[in-house]
């Protein structure tokens, strides 16, 4: 089966966002005063194979830790969807 | 002592490290290209500045599973000198040959000029010819010298004396945690730092501070076997 992750990676919290904290400016300075805290990450669509959606998380999960994301100062989150083959 | 630069895709400072070191120390060194699987003649190793393998994903990501880097931990291992700057910095981060990470220059401005470091620790093998607390010029060029450790992996760095290079008070030009510029592993044998002393080895450079950093790596190193064989 064909699967698609999509995967969100942001800063832990612990970890000042300089990128964030200027885009939370910026959108002070437009006037979208409501706004407290942007944090800006990366989006990745990883499309794979796997024999079971658990399998594919096991998969997703062994890929973020060892290279997609940097486990000193990254979290993330993935959404798995099973995919058109 | 035979010295090794490694060359990665991406990599753009490697010229830089040999000439520094064949005219500051006069050693053999010899460029080895990212996919060697051998090192085991290399008394130093220089992981280089650059952008390796275009700092996609992230800086030092992907150069950290190059064929190579076994043979760099494997050098690590055994005692041997590994001298990671700029991106061989965050390479080595990366592969876990020294803690923390490097993240985005909290002003977000790629940076690119002298910086003045302090001395911290002149009992490692690449600052014996430096004295504690000796402030230095060394350049900086990079866009992610951000160093960042958890208060617990800070704590063992200022502990074991692993700090070895900080920016000078005040003049700290990433945010870098601490002010740190540049630490050692454990044992002292891995060197890590966003500065460039390939960069400071002549007057028309700008500076010569960092000639001191090769030859004091060429001290130690011909102590050490000076004692294995006698």
């Amino acid at each position: 089966m064909n699967f698609l992750a999509k995967i969100y990676v942001t800063l832990k919290a612990s970890v000042l966002d300089p990128q964030g904290t200027t885009v939370t400016h910026a959108l002070h300075a437009q006037n979208f005063l409501s706004v407290s805290d942007v944090r800006v990450g990366k989006y990745m669509e990883v499309t794979l194979s796997a024999q079971s959606k658990e399998e594919a998380a096991t998969l997703v999960r062994d890929m973020c830790d060892q290279l997609l994301t940097n486990p000193v100062i990254e979290t993330y989150t993935f959404e798995l969807t099973e995919a058109q083959s | 002592m035979k010295c090794a630069v490694i060359q990665f895709p991406g990599s753009n400072c490697d010229l830089d490290a040999v000439k520094a070191i064949s005219q500051t120390v006069s050693q053999p060194v010899e460029l080895i290209w990212h996919t060697a699987t051998n090192l085991a003649a290399y008394d130093l190793i220089v992981v280089p500045g650059g952008f390796s393998y275009g700092d996609y994903l992230r800086a030092g990501a992907i150069a950290r599973f190059a064929p190579v880097m076994r043979e760099v931990e494997k050098a690590a291992q055994e005692g041997r000198y590994v001298l990671g700057i700029c991106n061989g910095f965050q390479i080595l981060t990366e592969a876990k040959l020294l803690p923390g990470a490097l993240r985005r220059n909290e002003s977000l401005q790629f940076r690119c000029e002298m910086a003045q470091l302090v001395v911290e620790n002149n009992r490692t093998a690449f600052t014996d010819h430096y004295a504690v607390g000796e402030q230095i010029a060394i350049p900086i060029a990079h866009g992610e010298g951000n160093y960042y450790a958890d208060e617990r992996t800070l704590h063992q760095l200022q502990e074991n004396g692993q700090i070895v290079f900080r920016y000078a008070k005040e003049h700290n030009p990433n945010g870098s945690v601490d002010d740190i510029a540049g630490i050692v592993n454990e044992r002292g044998n891995v060197l890590g730092m966003m500065p460039h002393p390939e960069r400071a080895v002549h007057s028309l450079l700008g500076s010569e501070d960092g000639v001191r950093l090769f030859s004091s790596i060429l001290h130690v190193w011909g102590e050490t076997h000076a004692s294995i064989r006698s």
